[in-house]
């Protein structure tokens, strides 16, 4: 019971992330994939925050004169990082989906993979 | 030796990228690039020479002592995977010159070279680096750059295959972030030397475990091991010549650089290939990689996805070096990154050239090339020996080393299977070596008669790497030695006797 | 209750996440996902991350939202129907979640103090207990961030970077169709529909459809707030720079925040208008120009004697030297975030060149 009580965040937070595959996996919308993405990597970022919360404890902000419990600063930092990198991916991958639009003019996987079978080698 | 010169490394082709977006001049852009590249390989060499005579280098950056602060840790292997990088990054940017010229818009050369600074940038901060979670953000440095460089590639078909790349690029890339979520979990650390150290004791030895799955996936969906490398194909034939060539030599190099880091110096021999099994999930794929995507490759009648699946191939055989898990295997696998990197890089810039004067690489439209293009057919020809393995070429020593390898394991059956995959590279190679030598043209037009070769700044750069090539497979104790070193040197873990700096 | 609260939140990302699978209407996922960064910010308040949270919201549930409109403006709103279930990739998530779940069964539990990750001298417990006397500043993630991993933070500023010249080069300058660049909006004809009217201006790309839905007309009361918003808007950036080392914010954040001041604007008075305030030309430069000022910093350090971003050798104290690395590390990122950002906005909101 305390097993479950203390992982069970984990657990919700791993299906979640494995939402996010799926839909970027099964989806065949372009878009929905990236939204997919999106999904997968907030979820990522709630796994670490999980990791760096101390009960009981408080921001890690120092308080001059007082010894408080401090949560771990580390996964704060590295999710700081990646939520950066993040959002630089799905930038470049929406860029690339308005260009495969005015290109294709479609964004669904299998209608682009049908227009490109047709096509001579290059 | 400055004890400044591994940052600056890093730090100058770093720099040099927003120079070349500040001035928005192609000619200048490309001068800055070559510049810093020239930097960059040129210190990659003094830190090799120094970790060979003195020993592993450690870097402190911002002055923190590990693990607090992050490290640079290199030893004979990243050393010699950093000239690597470096160096056919900087021929292939000779060669570049006039192929991006016709390739890209000029309006947008600036960017190219940016970006052309930012992957190889992103590539070296992933090998020189001593911490995992710093290895994931010189990974996504390097990857927008890739995606960014393979977009530039004309045809539209580019824009989809950097799409695909970009999705199976940021799965690898989450993944390893879990993995190095669990591992930090389980051990409280990020830092190389730190975790092997920590691994071992630590009580979550489940979470180990999963880390070592997901990070694993990871980096082979990034180096594209069978079977997850469905991005490479596509990614490799709609770049632009001379970004294939690039990539070819470097990112999948790179790659598997990591690779060897994480099995061998973190998690170490005994629990990658003792406890995990390694060699029973490896070998297979290796084995079935090589076969299989040289089948493929046979049929394949554009030059380039031809090379694309080759590639895949050859990934296998060092796949299958590592897979051995021996000291000889172990060589086998790094020599093999060394001579493949070159091979294949020759090869795409001579495909490189074709495309630059014909203007595409279908097999079957060649006609009287070798009258046209006698330089780049005979390049080709010597490159696609080495891909073979023909004695007194780099592929034959890679070749023999593995074989070997795989006989003093009494695998003589893999060996087997290695020489009937190498005899499909036999039939791929001189399908193309046929058409380039004996089809004559079917209607005398103008431009199917006489010479047109490419320029010199193509030919030149291209020649030099089939030289260097040549040289290593005359003088193949160089490199053999260089690899077992770097083997033993991860066969033991990290070490801790070092000029620390 | 910390845990309650986050547990509740936990169980409304789970709803969220339902909603974002099931949807066929891309705009309503797009919506959706914002929502869930928004939740996901709200948890991570409660688990202490701050920085997490405040970065979290700017970027997951504004920026991105944005960016994602702005691409959906010039695609289909809606994914066609398929078959709902791919085994295949049911299969691969399921197995991946399974792998996972074995994973955490040994993991330290929610909230454990005593595990490897909090008990580590060399990480967690010297940045707690040493950052104020080694590095100074109050916020401890500041401190990590912008010195003990400056590097990191050095690489996610090109990354950032790298985002910035790659739509570019992806979505500027090169047009498919020469002969288009025609001024893409009237000035002040702007409605909250982002990018939607400047493309319709093209006469190609937005179909009627959604030209009726987005009716063209003037939004005084928008107009009005915004003018009213947009300084505080600002001055709020300039604070979270600048305050960073004392409570949640940096460089990042408020890069972020400074630049979505521009794109308010931007979404309520056209484009051109913004154009004429921040012209792309000036983006570009302060993209490099923040990337290089911390480049540069990282060279001054060498050239002083110390190692790269060893931020002690720059003034006589430590501490002071400290306060200055971070100081432009963080300006640096600001400014590199900022222009990025506008850039971006620009390029999916017009398409056209720097």
């Amino acid at each position: 019971m305390e097993k479950i009580a203390g992982l069970y965040s984990y657990w919700i937070v791993v299906v979640l992330m494995m939402a996010g595959l799926y839909i970027m996996i099964a989806r065949y919308n372009l878009t929905k994939k990236i939204i997919g993405l999106g999904l997968f990597q907030t979820s990522i970022f709630y796994l670490y925050i999980t990791m760096g919360k101390v009960a009981g404890g408080t921001a890690p902000i120092l308080i001059d004169g007082e010894q408080p419990v401090y949560s771990n600063p580390v996964p704060h930092v590295l999710i700081l990082t990646a939520i950066v990198v993040g959002v630089a991916t799905s930038a470049v991958a929406l860029a690339l989906i308005v260009r495969i639009y005015e290109e294709y003019g479609t964004v669904e996987e299998d209608e682009i993979k049908a227009i490109e079978a047709a096509e001579p080698e290059a | 030796m400055n004890v400044q010169i591994p940052a600056l490394l890093i730090l100058v082709p770093f720099t040099a990228a927003p120079l070349c977006v500040l001035f928005r001049h192609a000619v200048a852009s490309w001068v800055i690039a070559f510049c810093a590249n020239f930097f960059s390989f040129f210190a990659a060499c003094v830190v090799l020479s120094h970790v060979r005579s003195e020993g592993v280098i450690r870097y402190k950056v911002g002055g923190w002592m590990a693990p607090a602060g992050i490290e640079y840790y290199i030893d004979t292997l990243n050393a010699a995977v950093l000239v690597l990088v470096s160096g056919i990054s900087l021929i292939v940017l000779v060669y570049s010159y006039h192929t991006t010229k016709k390739e890209v818009s000029l309006s947008k050369h600036h960017l190219f070279y940016a970006a052309w600074l930012m992957c190889l940038t992103g590539l070296m901060g992933i090998a020189i680096t001593g911490d995992a979670f710093n290895v994931f953000v010189f990974l996504e440095v390097s990857s927008l750059a890739t995606y960014m460089l393979i977009s530039f590639g004309k045809d539209r078909r580019a824009l989809t295959a950097t799409f695909r790349y970009l999705i199976m690029g940021s799965v690898g890339a989450s993944f390893i972030l879990i993995g190095i979520g669990f591992l930090y979990a389980a051990t409280g650390t990020l830092n190389m030397i730190d975790l092997a150290e920590r691994i071992p004791d630590s009580e979550s030895q489940r979470a180990v475990l999963v880390a070592f799955s997901f990070i694993c996936i990871g980096v082979m969906i990034k180096a594209a091991i069978f079977p997850l490398h469905a991005w490479l194909p596509n990614a490799y034939t709609y770049a632009p010549t001379a970004v294939t060539a690039f990539l070819s030599g470097t990112a999948t190099k790179v790659s598997l650089y990591v690779l060897l880091r994480f099995f061998f110096s973190i998690f170490g021999f005994e629990f990658s290939f003792g406890q995990m099994l390694l060699t029973g999930v490896l070998l297979p794929a290796a084995i079935v990689g090589f076969l299989l995507m040289s089948l493929v490759a046979v049929f394949q009648t554009d030059l380039r996805r031809m090379l694309a699946y080759s590639s895949v191939a050859q990934l296998g055989y060092i796949v299958a070096g590592i897979a051995l898990a021996s000291q000889a295997g172990l060589t086998a696998g790094i020599v093999h990154i060394v001579n493949h990197a070159l091979v294949k890089s020759a090869l795409f810039m001579s495909v490189g050239c074709i495309i630059y004067q014909i203007g595409h690489a279908h097999r079957p439209s060649f006609d009287n090339l070798f009258k046209r293009m006698p330089f780049t057919c005979i390049a080709f020809i010597i490159s696609g020996f080495g891909l073979i393995g023909v004695p007194l070429t780099v592929g034959f020593i890679s070749k023999f080393a593995l074989i070997e390898a795989s006989l003093e394991q009494n695998y003589w059956w893999l060996a087997v299977l290695i020489l009937v995959s190498s005899l499909m590279a036999l039939v791929y190679v001189a399908r193309v070596a046929e058409v380039m030598l004996f089809r004559k043209s079917r209607q005398e037009t103008p431009e199917s008669s006489g010479m047109s070769e490419a320029p010199m700044s193509m030919l030149v750069p291209m020649y030099l790497l089939i030289a260097i090539g040549l040289y290593f497979g005359i003088n193949g104790s160089a490199t053999l030695s260089l690899a077992g070193e770097a083997a033993s040197q991860l066969l033991s873990g990290f070490t801790m006797e070092l000029s620390q700096q | 209750m910390e845990a309650t609260v986050a547990n509740v939140l936990l169980t409304f990302l789970a709803v969220t996440a339902v909603g974002i699978i099931m949807l066929r209407d891309l705009l309503a996922a797009v919506i959706l996902l914002g929502a869930y960064s928004l939740i996901a910010a709200g948890a991570f308040v409660v688990m202490d991350a701050v920085d997490v949270a405040f970065t979290e919201a700017a970027v997951g549930s504004g920026i991105s939202t944005i960016l994602f409109l702005g691409a959906l403006s010039f695609t289909r709103h809606d994914q066609k129907p398929r078959p709902n279930h791919s085994w295949m990739a049911l299969f691969l998530a399921v197995a991946a979640g399974g792998l996972l779940i074995y994973g955490t069964l040994d993991m330290p539990y929610y909230g454990s103090a005593t595990s490897a990750a909090q008990t580590n001298p060399g990480l967690a417990v010297r940045f707690l207990e040493e950052s104020g006397s080694e590095v100074g500043p109050p916020n401890i993630v500041t401190s990590v961030l912008a010195s003990y991993r400056g590097y990191d933070t050095l690489g996610e500023t090109m990354v950032v970077f790298a985002a910035g010249i790659a739509v570019l080069s992806i979505l500027g300058l090169k047009r498919r169709r020469p002969g288009e660049n025609a001024p893409l909006d009237a000035p002040g004809d702007k409605t909250t529909t982002l990018v939607v009217n400047s493309s319709a201006d093209d006469g190609s790309i937005a179909s009627p459809n959604e030209m009726k839905r987005y009716p063209r007309q003037r939004h005084r009361v928008l107009q009005v707030v915004t003018k009213l918003v947009i300084p505080f808007v600002l001055m709020f950036g300039l604070y979270v720079q600048f305050h960073g080392d004392y409570g949640p914010g940096g460089g990042f954040q408020a890069g972020v925040i400074f630049a979505s001041g521009f794109i308010l604007y931007g979404l309520i008075f056209g484009l051109q208008k913004t154009r004429a305030i921040m012209p792309p030309s000036a983006l570009r430069i302060l993209m490099c120009l923040g990337l290089l000022l911390y480049c540069g910093t990282g060279l001054l350090t060498m050239v002083l004697g110390g190692n790269l971003l060893d931020y002690n050798v720059l003034a006589h104290d430590a501490l002071h030297g400290q306060h200055w690395g971070i100081f432009t590390v963080e300006l640096g990122v600001g400014i590199t975030v900022t222009g990025v950002m506008i850039s971006l906005f620009y390029n999916f909101a017009s398409k056209r060149s720097l």
